[in-house]
């Protein structure tokens, strides 16, 4: 029973949101926006399991003083700081019935210097990180490594005012030698047809996932699978 | 003398009034006329000079395969559409419910367009239509069009190509796992990073680290997720029976609770059901670089032997992928975001590419029944390729023979097998 309702709801679920999808008629027409609407709401409540498990977890590790204690202060000091500042609207220039982002408040203040930096920083991290992974990926240690190394330096050139510049003489029949043209037809071309084969088998791919969890055929998600 | 003279004048003058009145009556009848041969017979507005040849309405219907309250208006342009003093700037589109009633606007598009919408109807009710042609000095009507209503349809046929292909290869799977159920046995590719999953637990058991599960960051709505949720199952397993370590920070509430019935489930599978705790898995925030930023912290300081990274990925992937690297983690990735698939080639150990992702759960449980489903999808790729093949091959010939009527049939072709 444990396992025949949610099967049993997986089942009707995915064959109605299947039909839903060919069939524009009501009730069909509107399932996908509707079911779509009801997981956000689940998710909302959801946030409260979340938000109560992050809470429960470090503050069982400040009491315990487990290892690495103190970030976890910063950690509930940050969360509960940005909720309160959000929920009692403090420093809201319109009180307790304003807008929650309303320019002024400590919400926004804390928004958008505190956290919009901090994730700018993270994301600014990529661009180190991209040097690192291309430094190892573009070696050239076989003829696979080499042909990567190649198309990257041209790609990389071609995209550069001075690619351009290099090759610029390369006039007339010879015009598909320059270095940006290079660039967009190895994008164009060779990129593209083996993205586009990725993506068909990726559509492949997720039709049999969902054939086989619709079908219970696949029944990992629900624990163990040999019952 | 004198009197006959200005008697000459006047009558002169008289009769060149006449003409000229008369002259001017001809070119308003022949104005009248060509509104008349246009069908415009409404709107109230002055008509200056040179106005724009005015738009032809081309069909009126229901929108197709819509749930109702659409009607789509289609006409041909006019000749003054890119061209000429004249120059069109925009098609007015305007709808009474009585013929003779008052129009309005209900929408416009812009010049070169020959189609549009009209999505604000009301269903059962009889609308007329017609097009205005504007230009700077004015607009110019189209005629109007028969009563038409909007109703709800049964079936998209707009989308019948791809329900047919859909059925084609949900037939194959299906057809599949039945024969897999009755012991047929399929050959399956060796994947990799698949092979590698016990040797990368086992690596963690020995150094008596913990192995880090990350799901990507986005909610069980995603089929990625879900995929990433399944191969979990397999792995904690594995990490019970190993009796080893497993640490997995989330960004979302509801992939929390999953993964620990998941994980939880496991453990009773593998009979141990004591070694499971609510803590294997935790919440972080749905913040993506928060994200990133708490598990780059998790690995570094806890330096785990093993990191997954199976779902949906975005930015985040390098970042957390090359923090792995920096550790000495062996990583096993893998996602269906073609963005963040070089990422983790460049990074991981293994990766798990595309369609790989969502056969790692029926390849690892080893399920004829699972394994059937894979088999369907090659009918899938042998559509895909046939159809490729075919189109280069129509195409080379259409343009080598300049044949019009073989380029007309690649192209409708083609149109099956695109995306709407």
């Amino acid at each position: 029973m444990k396992r025949t309702v949610p099967l049993l709801i997986t089942f009707i679920v995915g064959a109605v949101l299947i039909l839903a999808e060919f069939v524009p008629h009501e009730p069909f027409g509107n399932f996908g926006e509707d079911f779509s609407l009801y997981f956000d709401i689940i998710a909302v409540f959801a946030f409260l399991l979340g938000g109560g498990n992050l809470i429960r977890v470090h503050v069982t590790k400040v009491q315990r003083k487990k290892k690495d204690w103190p970030f976890s202060i910063v950690t509930l000091v940050g969360f509960l700081g940005m909720l309160a500042a959000g929920l009692l609207k403090i420093g809201n220039p319109d009180g307790i019935q304003g807008d929650v982002a309303k320019l002024g408040s400590l919400f926004n203040d804390l928004y958008m210097f505190i956290f919009t930096p901090l994730q700018a920083s993270m994301f600014a991290l990529l661009a180190f990180f991209v040097g690192s992974a291309s430094y190892r990926a573009f070696r050239a240690k076989n003829l696979d490594a080499t042909i990567l190394l190649v198309a990257a330096f041209v790609i990389l050139l071609g995209r550069t005012p001075f690619g351009l510049w290099l090759t610029s003489g390369l006039e007339g029949s010879l015009s598909f030698l320059q270095i940006p043209n290079l660039a967009n037809w190895i994008m164009g071309v060779p990129n593209l047809a083996g993205q586009r084969a990725i993506m068909i088998g990726i559509a492949l791919g997720v039709i049999s996932m969902s054939l086989r969890l619709i079908l219970g055929v696949e029944r990992t998600y629900l624990g163990q699978d040999n019952e | 003398m004198e009197l006959l003279r200005s008697r000459i004048i006047i009558g002169i003058t008289l009769l060149s009034m006449v003409l000229m009145f008369g002259s001017a009556l001809a070119q308003d009848a022949d104005k009248r006329d060509v509104l008349d041969s246009t069908a415009v017979r409404v709107g109230t507005f002055k008509k200056p000079v040179n106005l724009p040849i005015p738009a032809q309405l081309d069909v009126v219907e229901d929108s197709e395969g819509d749930a109702g309250s659409s009607i789509t208006v289609s006409w041909l342009p006019s000749p003054d559409d890119g061209a000429g003093k004249n120059n069109v700037i925009e098609y007015q589109i305007l709808r009474s419910e009585s013929q003779d009633g008052e129009y309005v606007i209900v929408g416009s598009a812009s010049r070169g367009m020959t189609q549009f919408q009209d999505a604000t109807t009301t269903d059962g009710v009889t609308y007329f239509y017609y097009v205005r042609t504007i230009s700077k000095d004015g607009g110019a009507n189209s005629q109007i069009s028969a009563g038409i209503q909007s109703s709800p349809q049964w079936f998209n046929t707009k989308d019948l190509d791809t329900f047919i292909i859909g059925l084609i290869i949900c037939a194959a799977v299906i057809y599949f796992i039945y024969h897999a159920q009755k012991g047929k046995k399929f050959f399956l590719r060796q994947i990799a990073g698949l092979e590698a999953v016990d040797e990368a637990i086992g690596r963690a058991t020995e150094m008596g680290r913990s192995i880090l599960f990350i799901p990507g960051i986005n909610d069980m709505d995603d089929v990625q997720t879900v995929a990433g949720i399944t191969i979990l199952g397999r792995v904690a397993k594995t990490i019970a029976e190993y009796d080893t370590k497993i640490n997995m920070p989330v960004s979302r509430s509801i992939v929390m609770t999953t993964a620990r019935e998941t994980i939880k489930q496991a453990y009773v599978a593998a009979g141990r059901p004591d070694a499971y705790s609510d803590d294997m898995v935790h919440y972080l925030t749905d913040e993506q670089f928060g994200y990133v930023a708490a598990v780059d912290g998790i690995m570094v300081r806890e330096k785990p032997a093993t990191c997954f990274y199976l779902g949906a990925f975005f930015a985040e992937s390098l970042i957390m992928a090359e923090t792995g690297n920096s550790i000495g983690a062996i990583q096993i990735a893998g996602t269906a975001m073609p963005a963040q698939l070089p990422f983790f080639v460049a990074a991981c150990d293994y990766t798990l590419i595309g369609e790989e992702l969502f056969a790692a759960s029926a390849y690892l449980s080893g399920e004829p029944k699972q394994l059937g489903s894979l088999k369907g999808q090659d009918v899938g790729k042998i559509i895909a390729m046939i159809v490729i093949l075919g189109l280069c091959g129509l195409y080379t010939v259409a343009s080598i023979s300049d044949s019009v009527s073989l380029l007309d049939f690649a192209d409708k072709i083609k149109g099956l097998f695109s995306a709407s």
